[in-house]
């Protein structure tokens, strides 16, 4: 199934775009969606301990399943104020 | 026009109008507003001994909406006649202008000082936004802390700030 990808700030720089759709087998989780990002596109790899990340606009656990057509959001730290 | 009292905006912030924004809810109910308590965040000249010559903030605009209305409802489970007011700017930013300002408004005078550090500490520890710092010598993404909403441990720690 398909799904879409937004990355934010120091990920958008490094990806060099800030959203792409992702294919993924059905079933997959938010983990799953950010294991096949970090593999198409290594740059991406050393920020896995510290990403977190939002499904559809809302901040979503790594287990959480996703369906055809959801956007995961992938935010690196935060620093904001 | 009333102003909302959850913004994100390239606009330049006023604290007139985040501050009217919460005066009138909280005026709105049971006491009334005894206490206006306004944090304005600003850009720096320097950090960590590099001078700064510009920053760049970006944001997840209705992600940051829910955490700064999420940072409100928390704020006023601890506080009941408090409420918060956050507005962030994004885009390019100058020394010396606001990249934040929040304003927590109260009966009394406690909870206005108090829900107004809690909001800037929760500010910093989960709204999705992100520091761009430009040096004369280069330039870095600030990373802080990865944003958590359910970490309760986190949201303790922004208490005992708020309560020091």
């Amino acid at each position: 199934m398909r799904v879409k990808v937004r990355v934010f700030a120091r990920l958008r720089e490094l990806a060099g775009r800030d959203a792409w759709d992702c294919d993924v087998p059905a079933g997959a989780s938010v983990a799953d969606v950010w294991r096949q990002v970090a593999r198409d596109d290594d740059r991406l790899t050393p920020f896995e301990p510290v990403v977190s990340f939002a499904l559809n606009s809302s901040f979503a656990s790594r287990n959480t399943p996703v369906q055809e057509g959801d956007e995961i959001a992938v935010l690196p730290p935060v620093s904001g104020g | 026009m009333s102003v909302r009292r959850f913004v994100i905006t390239h606009e330049p912030l006023s604290v007139e109008s985040v501050t009217a924004a919460v005066e009138r809810d909280v005026q709105a109910r049971g006491e009334g507003c005894g206490g206006l308590c306004a944090f304005v965040g600003v850009v720096r000249a320097t950090h960590k001994g590099r001078r700064v010559r510009y920053l760049e903030y970006e944001a997840f605009d209705t992600l940051a909406l829910k955490i700064f209305e999420q940072v409100d409802a928390e704020a006023r489970a601890a506080w009941p006649d408090a409420r918060v007011a956050i507005h962030h700017r994004v885009g390019r930013l100058e020394i010396g202008e606001a990249s934040v300002v929040i304003v927590a408004g109260s009966a009394h005078r406690a909870a206005a000082f108090q829900a107004s550090r809690y909001a800037i500490e929760r500010v910093k520890q989960i709204a999705p936004v992100w520091k761009h710092e430009f040096f004369e010598d280069g330039d870095a993404w600030v990373e802080g802390a990865t944003a958590d909403p359910a970490d309760d441990r986190a949201r303790q720690e922004a208490m005992a700030r708020a309560c020091a």
